[in-house]
C-alpha cells in the first residue's frame, strides 16, 4: 500500500495535469459522482457535520488497527473534495493520520475550499477524522 | 471596487443585497474627515469638535429628509438594522410587555427581525406570531386581522422581502394594526435603497436600516421612532452623553436622540451615510429604482426560459432580489462555478431559514442588483448558469 505521502503526491500529479480552473472542477465533480456510496444505516443526525453552504455525513470503523472511512455530502464538489480525504485517510492507523500534514490540499489549489469561511463542513470534517483517529489511539493504547 | 478582476475576470457584483459599494464621494468624505476633521462630538468646547458635531447633527438631518420625518430627534444612529431591532425589541419590551402580550412578525422576515422578538418573548413570557406567505412569496395579508388581537402589541414587518424581493403592502398592515392601537415597525434594510420612503405618509411607529446596504459604510444604522415613543421608551443601554444628572443613588436621562446613543457615537459613519444618502438623491431615487426594474424583469425573464431553473418569489410587486436553485444541481457546487467565473452571488440561508423551511429547501442562489449593475452583467449571471448546467449534469 502506498504511503499518504506517496498518494498525496499521486492527486497532486493527477490535478497538475489540469490548467483550467474548470478542468479541476470538472474532475473534482467527476470524483464526487464515482464517490463509494455512504451505507444509508449510516447517513445519520449522528453523523452529520453541518455546514452553512452544504452538509457533510461521515462514518468511521475501526478494523485490525486500522480505521475506515466513508463519507457523503449534498454537494457534490464537496463530495470530490471528500473523495480526494478518503483516499488519503482512509483505510490507515489512527497515529498515522494524527500526524499527517495534508499537503495535497495547498498544492491541488483548494485551500479556499477548506477556509473557515467557507463554512461547507470540509474543515470540521479533517477535524473529526482526526479526532476519530485520536479516540481509537486513545483506545488501542488503553487496550 | 467595481473595477476590479477575480480570477482574471471583471467583476461582476450581485450581491447588493448582503451590502453595496460605496461612490468616490462616500470614500472621500469618510477619508476628508479622518485626515482633516476629525475630533470627538459633543463634549469638546474646542473647534474641531464643534465642527464635527455640527456635521454629525447635519447628517440626522439628512437622514431625517431622506426618509421625510418629522423632526431629526426622531432618528437614532445605531450600528445597523440589526442593533436598530435589538434595541427596540429591549426598550419596547422593559416599558410595555407582560406575560402573554403578543407581537407579529412575518414568515419572510430575517433573523434579525426574529430573534430579538424570541428573546424578548422569553424574557417575558410574551408569545410570538407568525403571518404566512403563499408559494408565490406574498404575504397572506387576510389572515392578519385573525392574529390580531387585544394582547397584540407591536407588529413588525420587512418592507422587501431579502430573499424573494416581495414588496410587502406595509401601508396595508399600518393601517390595519392602527385601527387596533397596535404600533409597527418597518424593517426598510432592503428597501431604502430601492424605494423613497415617507415615514409620515406611511405612518410607521419605527422604521430601521443599515448605511452599508444603501452604498453608506458599515457599522452605522438608524432607528426612526415617532416622537412620542421616544419620550415614552427607556434608552437600551447606558453610558456617556446619554445622562442628564449621574449620581450613585440616580441617574436621569438627557433628551432624545441623544437619550438613545451611549456612548461615543460612530459620528464618522453618519457623516458618510449622510453623503451616501445625498449622492442617491442626486442620482435619483426614481432613476435608480427604474433601471433596477428593467434589469429584474429583464432576469427574471431570462431565468424563467430555462426550463432548469426553479425562481422563488413570483409576486408581481417585486424588487431587485433573483432568488433561484437549479434543478438536481446543489446551490453551494452553482455558487462556486459562478464564483469562479468572477461573479458574486450568495448561496445559503440569506438568514432567512423559515423562508427555506416554507419551501422545503436548505438554501438558494441571490442576485441582487444595485444601481450601477447592467443588462450585460445580467447576461453574463445567465450565461454562468447554462455553463454551470452544462458541468453538472
Amino acid at each position: 500500500m502506498k504511503s499518504i505521502i506517496e498518494i498525496q503526491q499521486e492527486i497532486s500529479g493527477e490535478f497538475e495535469m489540469y490548467d483550467d480552473w474548470m478542468d479541476k472542477y470538472n474532475y473534482l465533480i467527476e470524483l464526487g459522482k464515482d464517490l463509494a456510496v455512504i451505507d444509508t444505516k449510516h447517513k445519520v443526525k449522528e453523523n452529520l457535520i453541518n455546514g452553512c453552504q452544504s452538509r457533510v455525513w461521515l462514518h468511521a470503523e475501526y478494523e485490525e488497527g486500522l480505521i475506515h472511512f466513508t463519507a457523503d455530502s449534498d454537494s457534490i464538489i464537496t463530495k470530490g473534495i471528500i473523495a480526494l480525504l478518503v483516499r488519503v485517510l482512509s483505510g490507515r492507523k489512527p497515529e498515522e493520520i494524527l500526524n499527517t500534514d495534508l499537503f495535497f490540499i495547498d498544492r491541488i489549489g483548494l485551500r479556499q475550499n477548506l477556509s473557515p469561511t467557507r463554512s461547507n463542513g470540509l474543515l470540521s470534517m479533517i477535524r473529526q477524522m482526526k479526532l476519530y483517529a485520536l479516540a481509537y489511539h486513545a483506545k488501542a493504547k488503553g487496550s | 471596487m467595481l473595477k476590479q478582476e477575480v480570477y482574471g475576470r471583471p467583476l461582476v457584483y450581485l450581491d447588493n443585497g448582503a451590502t453595496t459599494q460605496k461612490p468616490l464621494p462616500v470614500i472621500e468624505c469618510i477619508r476628508n474627515f479622518h485626515s482633516f476633521k476629525n475630533s470627538s462630538i459633543h463634549r469638546g468646547i474646542h473647534f474641531y469638535s464643534e465642527r464635527a458635531t455640527e456635521e454629525f447633527e447635519n447628517a440626522r438631518k439628512t437622514v431625517q429628509q431622506f426618509i421625510h420625518a418629522e423632526k431629526s430627534s426622531e432618528i437614532i444612529f445605531t450600528s445597523g438594522t440589526t442593533s436598530s431591532v435589538n434595541g427596540l425589541a429591549w426598550s419596547f419590551g422593559e416599558r410595555f410587555i407582560r406575560p402573554g402580550d403578543e407581537i407579529i412578525i412575518s414568515e419572510m422576515e430575517h433573523h434579525s427581525n426574529i430573534v430579538p422578538w424570541q428573546m424578548l418573548c422569553e424574557r417575558k413570557g410574551s408569545v410570538l406570531k407568525v403571518l404566512p406567505f403563499n408559494d408565490d412569496g406574498i404575504l397572506e395579508i387576510d389572515r392578519l386581522d385573525a392574529l390580531i388581537n387585544n394582547r397584540t402589541r407591536l407588529i413588525s414587518v420587512m418592507h422587501i422581502s431579502n430573499t424573494l424581493g416581495t414588496i410587502n403592502p406595509i401601508r396595508t398592515i399600518i393601517e390595519k394594526a392602527h385601527e387596533n392601537d397596535i404600533p409597527v415597525l418597518i424593517d426598510a434594510a432592503q428597501s431604502v435603497q430601492h424605494i423613497a420612503i415617507d415615514v409620515q405618509q406611511l405612518d410607521c411607529d419605527f422604521l430601521v436600516f443599515s448605511g452599508h446596504k444603501i452604498y453608506g459604510p458599515t457599522g452605522i444604522g438608524v432607528l426612526y421612532a415617532k416622537e412620542k415613543w421616544l419620550h415614552e421608551l427607556p434608552p437600551f443601554q447606558g453610558g456617556g452623553e446619554m445622562v442628564d444628572v449621574v449620581t450613585f443613588q440616580k441617574t436621569t436621562y438627557t433628551e432624545p436622540p441623544v437619550k438613545f446613543e451611549a456612548g461615543t457615537p460612530n459620528y464618522i459613519g453618519a457623516i458618510g451615510l449622510a453623503e451616501a444618502l445625498k449622492y442617491v438623491t442626486s442620482t435619483g431615487l426614481s432613476g435608480i429604482l427604474q433601471h433596477e426594474n428593467a434589469l429584474l424583469d429583464y432576469g427574471f425573464q431570462q431565468l424563467s426560459q430555462l426550463d432548469f431553473v426553479k425562481l422563488y418569489g413570483q409576486a408581481s410587486d417585486k424588487s431587485s432580489i433573483l432568488s433561484f436553485n437549479l434543478r438536481d444541481i446543489h446551490y453551494y457546487d452553482a455558487g462556486m462555478i459562478i464564483d469562479k467565473m468572477g461573479i458574486a452571488v450568495r448561496t445559503g440561508t440569506h438568514c432567512a431559514q423559515p423562508v427555506m423551511q416554507h419551501y422545503g429547501i436548505s438554501g438558494t442562489i441571490r442576485a441582487s442588483l444595485g444601481m450601477y449593475n447592467t443588462k450585460e452583467e445580467i447576461d453574463n449571471l445567465v450565461g454562468a448558469i447554462k455553463k454551470v448546467r452544462d458541468m453538472f449534469v
